[in-house]
């Protein structure tokens, strides 16, 4: 593991200036006037620049590096699963008859990082019939409303979804020091 | 080719508004909480992300379509995050129906700690 943290401690926010939001808050500025003329970028920067210094967040620790097939297979299959996703349950919110039986389970995720954690819970509260209620980061678990569940088979389905779309995060952003510390996690996981 | 832009303009509108509405029936007929917060998040981002694209397919013009990207981004990037606010919550107050749930693994591990 790359991060130097320990699991459960919050990263102090850091004094420096952050350099990659303040870029990024400057672009969402010209984005949203939808202008880049330089008086407007100017302004931008100027108002990115006093949300940098009064609102400093926790830094995300990244140790990790792009690999782009990775990160395509995630960006396809998030876009299939979404369409997946959404035609399960408009065909449950239009079926007729009983409303669909839900469950709520426990996935103990394999990765020890704030962003893959993030990352698994944003994409998994996106596509096909999950939800996450509870996040425990002291121990990267997270809790999932699954809809459309009527048995066990569903339920081990769902957490084993969840789990490979984990890996399909780690697989696309992870160090190889991470990749490894996975790996290893997973042959600990019969899983 | 501008009829073909035009006709796959209308096709995303029109399945985008769809889904927008599939979406506002799934809030009324589920049963509970935690089910009507999929129908809010799922196919409402699809719905919203196929208009986009068919207003930007409309409007072509690099302006429009920095605004119409802002929009998809910040979609995603919210949406889960209310969705599971509103379902933690109402989980901490005990909102959520037992009679709608096959298995729930998280009742026990939070009368353990103790809700709050």
């Amino acid at each position: 593991m790359s991060s130097p943290e320990t699991p459960g401690a919050v990263p102090k926010r850091r004094r420096r200036l952050q350099w990659p939001i303040l870029v990024w808050l400057t672009v969402v500025w010209a984005l949203l006037w939808g202008d880049f003329s330089v008086a407007n970028i100017a302004a931008g920067l100027v108002v990115a620049l006093v949300v940098v210094v009064v609102f400093p967040l926790p830094p995300i620790v990244f140790g990790g590096k792009v690999r782009p097939v990775g990160l395509l297979r995630l960006i396809g299959r998030f876009v299939v699963d979404l369409i997946v996703a959404s035609g399960q349950v408009a065909r449950q919110a239009l079926s007729i008859g009983r409303p669909p039986m839900s469950a709520v389970i426990q996935v103990d995720l394999r990765s020890r990082s704030d962003l893959y954690l993030t990352l698994t819970a944003e994409l998994l509260s996106l596509v096909p019939g999950s939800l996450v209620v509870e996040v425990r980061r002291s121990t990267s678990t997270l809790f999932l409303h699954v809809l459309g569940v009527h048995d066990e088979a569903d339920v081990e389905r769902a957490r084993r979804d969840a789990l490979v779309q984990e890996e399909r995060v780690v697989r696309a952003l992870a160090s190889d020091e991470e990749l490894a510390a996975y790996r290893r996690a997973r042959e600990g996981d019969p899983r | 080719m501008t009829t073909v832009v035009e006709i796959a303009s209308a096709v995303c509108l029109i399945a985008g508004s769809s889904l927008s509405l599939i979406a506002a029936i799934g809030l009324l007929r589920f049963p509970d909480l935690l089910s009507r917060m999929h129908a809010g998040t799922k196919p409402q981002v699809l719905g919203l992300l196929l208009i986009l694209v068919g207003v930007g397919l409309r409007l072509r013009d690099w302006t429009d379509l920095g605004m119409l990207l802002a929009v998809a981004m910040f979609q995603l990037l919210t949406a889960p995050v209310s969705a599971h606010m509103i379902g933690r919550a109402a989980y901490r107050h005990d909102a959520v129906r037992a009679d709608t749930l096959v298995v729930d693994e998280l009742t026990p591990t939070l009368d353990d700690v103790g809700k709050g």
